[in-house]
């Protein structure tokens, strides 16, 4: 075996004092670690391993900025109108220390959104989040399925908005400002061992400051594993077709799809 | 009212309760974040003096957040029995410290003291305690909780087994179900935190989890962990609803961004208990709660956050419910930075509800932006073992696939109870037995062709 191999959770038939359990074969139906095996009670060296291994990548990522100049290239390449922003968190260590300021725009960026703009129906906002490698992963497929089912529906979309050291809430004085009556925000959310790259959309109904947890809508783990983009993408625009028809988002809202966020407190939302 | 207190020449003023409490809480990130936390750690010394000096009694006259403003200061001073409180309304807050270490204060006196606490006393006191103290405490309390089966026993640690899967596949929550029981896990509940929060979603996976139940005769309660509006309307259509759960905070706003109320809450309970599902006991809400939601929630009124959290205690409290747990280290860094502030506010968590008769047990948690790693974990699951902790989370290797976050493993629950000889509920483990799942002398089997598990999962037969 080379380093570069991952490691194998248990060896089977391997004689020693770590025993392997019998049901490896249920592995198929989850990405849950199970069937580890045991030594004594404790993990096996192998799967002791194979978790710190994941740990170390994990923190790894939430250190990895969003590449945004690259992102905005992306865009620009669909022809979507694209704009970027930051919050007022000035660098990664504040932003982890400091949520309030993830869920402000910078000075800056205030008067870049300010501009007259023709107000939209949905602003789009794509956020890095707690993860700037679920962005890259995933935000555009979402966005090349959610957009043209919008504009199908006859709603007016926004310029999307690239938002650095975001937190979900920064959607509202981004919605505000742009006189938006609904918004979507595309975020990384915290990476998991297994899962370093899972997006989570956050529907808001006229997003403002001051709303709570409680009026949006999440569909979270967005990822290749996990909810496929495309599905994503439909989940939110039925989501905004119950939004616009009822005027309201959260818990209030009757919706065929997915409601609430998932009930935890701080819900892993960044 | 003010309250001062001269250190080495230094005279420090607090203007209020509220502010006394919060400088005299030991340091976590999240006082700092609210602007709450002690200048120095003098100032948080003085203040620990100076609350070390107060009348307990002085508590029940000035609310942390006001009595008009708020129903959960209505529920706790409209609740408190002052005749339970008697045996220590003379002390103050540091004698009722030297009382709770001493002999006096046996599992009988500590239980039939309870209705007398309120969450800002026991906060109070805990903040000018040691780990050592609100371990001390804890483990002399009883709490002993019923629904199918007795949680809370003298010489038990129970699980919540936790098969969380990222798109809700009843076959892979199915798979971490089994893995879990097979390692001895699942007697407080079977909890599934839903990806996605529908009537749909939580009938199909209860009414799995029902099919087990009621093919294997285990002696088990399960649950859904979605919002309490969803079981309403999951109970309604007729699913098998055990356990209610919901999130819940310590102020009437934090409740409000958690889309509760008391009275829904009433009457998730009234439907709950409608149904009669429990065997042994009808202790049936399951609540989370975890330092920084009100915070995080824009909703702590000015108070500290591990008084706010008590406050959630109170409201726990109405409902007699089966099951509390702190969910310690999920909220993040920006509440509580590292493994030492998780360390103390799981004790002081666990300590606080124990002390106002809560089955109280922990998330021992973190997440891979907070500066944490197994060692914390183990550290605090040991201290937490030794305190009597009710129940612990049981995930498939400490990782949480679904929510992102590392929590206790079936592995490490066999460990604490190995080191400290504590064992599942009674009836848990005998049906371990009668399934198969452990030998006639307790020990685990690891086999499941030899449990009567298999057949009542929705698992496929292993392709030859």
């Amino acid at each position: 075996m080379t380093e570069s191999e991952p490691v194998p959770l248990s060896s089977p038939a391997q004689p020693g004092p770590a025993q392997p359990d019998r049901w490896a074969h249920l592995r198929r139906h989850t990405d849950a670690r199970i069937a580890l095996g045991h030594a004594g009670s404790g993990l096996p060296t192998a799967a002791h391993l194979a978790f710190q291994a994941a740990h170390a990548q994990a923190r790894d990522a939430v250190h990895t900025p969003l590449d945004a100049a690259a992102l905005l290239a992306a865009l620009a390449e669909r022809g979507w109108p694209a704009v970027a922003v930051t919050s007022a968190a000035p660098d990664r260590a504040t932003y982890l220390k400091r949520p309030d300021l993830g869920r402000q725009l910078s000075e800056e960026s205030q008067r870049r959104l300010s501009e007259p703009v023709r107000a939209p129906d949905v602003a789009l906002v794509v956020g890095d989040g707690l993860s700037g490698t679920a962005v890259q992963a995933n935000a555009v497929a979402v966005l090349e399925a959610l957009i043209p089912k919008l504009q199908a529906a006859g709603l007016r979309v926004g310029p999307v908005v690239v938002a650095e050291q975001a937190r979900v809430a920064l959607g509202d004085p981004v919605g505000a400002l742009l006189q938006a009556r609904a918004s979507v925000v595309l975020i990384g959310e915290r990476p998991g061992l297994s899962a370093a790259d899972s997006l989570g959309l956050y529907l808001t109904w006229e997003p403002r400051p001051g709303r709570v947890d409680s009026e949006r809508n999440c569909i979270s783990n967005v990822r290749v594993g996990g909810l496929a983009p495309a599905a994503a993408a439909a989940q939110a625009a039925a989501l905004l077709g119950a939004m616009f028809a009822q005027q309201r988002s959260g818990i209030r809202l009757d919706s065929p799809a997915p409601a609430a966020p998932p009930e935890l407190p701080g819900a892993g939302a960044p | 009212m003010a309250f001062a207190h001269t250190l080495a020449g230094t005279r420090h003023q607090f203007p209020d309760l509220k502010t006394l409490l919060a400088r005299a809480s030991p340091p976590r990130s999240g006082d700092a974040l609210a602007g709450l936390i002690a200048a120095s750690a003098a100032e948080r010394v003085a203040a620990q003096m100076a609350l070390a000096d107060l009348p307990l009694r002085h508590v029940l006259t000035e609310a942390v957040v006001p009595y008009e403003a708020d129903e959960v200061t209505r529920l706790i001073v409209d609740g408190h029995d002052g005749a339970a409180f008697a045996p220590v309304a003379h002390l103050t807050v540091g004698g009722f410290r030297d009382w709770l270490l001493s002999e006096a204060a046996d599992a009988a006196a500590l239980t039939a003291l309870a209705p007398g606490l309120t969450p800002e006393m026991v906060a109070a006191v805990s903040k000018i305690m040691r780990l050592q103290d609100l371990i001390a405490v804890a483990a002399k309390t009883r709490v002993v909780t019923r629904f199918r089966n007795t949680i809370g026993l003298p010489g038990r640690l129970s699980t919540r087994l936790q098969p969380n899967h990222p798109v809700d596949d009843p076959r892979g929550i199915a798979a971490s179900v089994l893995d879990g029981l097979m390692y001895g896990s699942g007697d407080a509940v079977i909890g599934i935190n839903p990806a996605t929060d529908s009537v749909e979603t939580m009938t199909t996976l209860l009414e799995m989890l029902e099919e087990l139940r009621l093919r294997t005769g285990a002696p088990i309660q399960s649950c859904v962990l979605a919002h309490v509006t969803t079981a309403l309307k999951a109970m309604e259509r007729g699913a098998p609803v055990d356990l209610v759960f919901q999130s819940i905070a310590g102020t009437e706003a934090a409740n409000r961004a958690f889309g509760v109320s008391l009275a829904l809450l009433d009457e998730a309970w009234e439907a709950g208990k409608a149904l009669n599902r429990g065997t042994v006991g009808d202790n049936l809400m399951y609540f989370e709660t975890g330092q920084g939601s009100e915070l995080s929630s824009g909703a702590h009124e000015g108070v500290d956050q591990q008084t706010v959290e008590a406050r959630c205690y109170a409201v726990a409290r109405r409902y007699r419910p089966l099951l509390v747990n702190t969910v310690v280290g999920f909220i993040g860094p920006e509440y509580l930075y590292d493994g030492k502030q998780i360390t103390r506010a799981g004790l002081e968590d666990h300590f606080c509800a124990k002390l106002l008769g809560l089955p109280m047990g922990c998330d021992v948690c973190y997440t891979n932006h907070a500066e944490a790693d197994q060692d914390d974990m183990d550290a605090l699951l040991t201290l937490l073992g030794v305190a009597g902790c009710t129940f612990i989370m049981g995930v498939p290797g400490a990782d949480d696939i679904m929510l992102n976050y590392q929590s206790t493993s079936f592995h490490d629950a066999l460990y604490v109870r190995q080191v400290l000889g504590r064992r599942p509920a009674p009836e848990f483990e005998a049906w371990q037995q009668a399934a198969g799942i452990a030998d006639s002398a307790g020990r685990l089997r690891f086999d499941p062709a030899a449990s009567s598990l298999l057949p009542a999962l929705p698992l496929p037969e292993e392709q030859p």
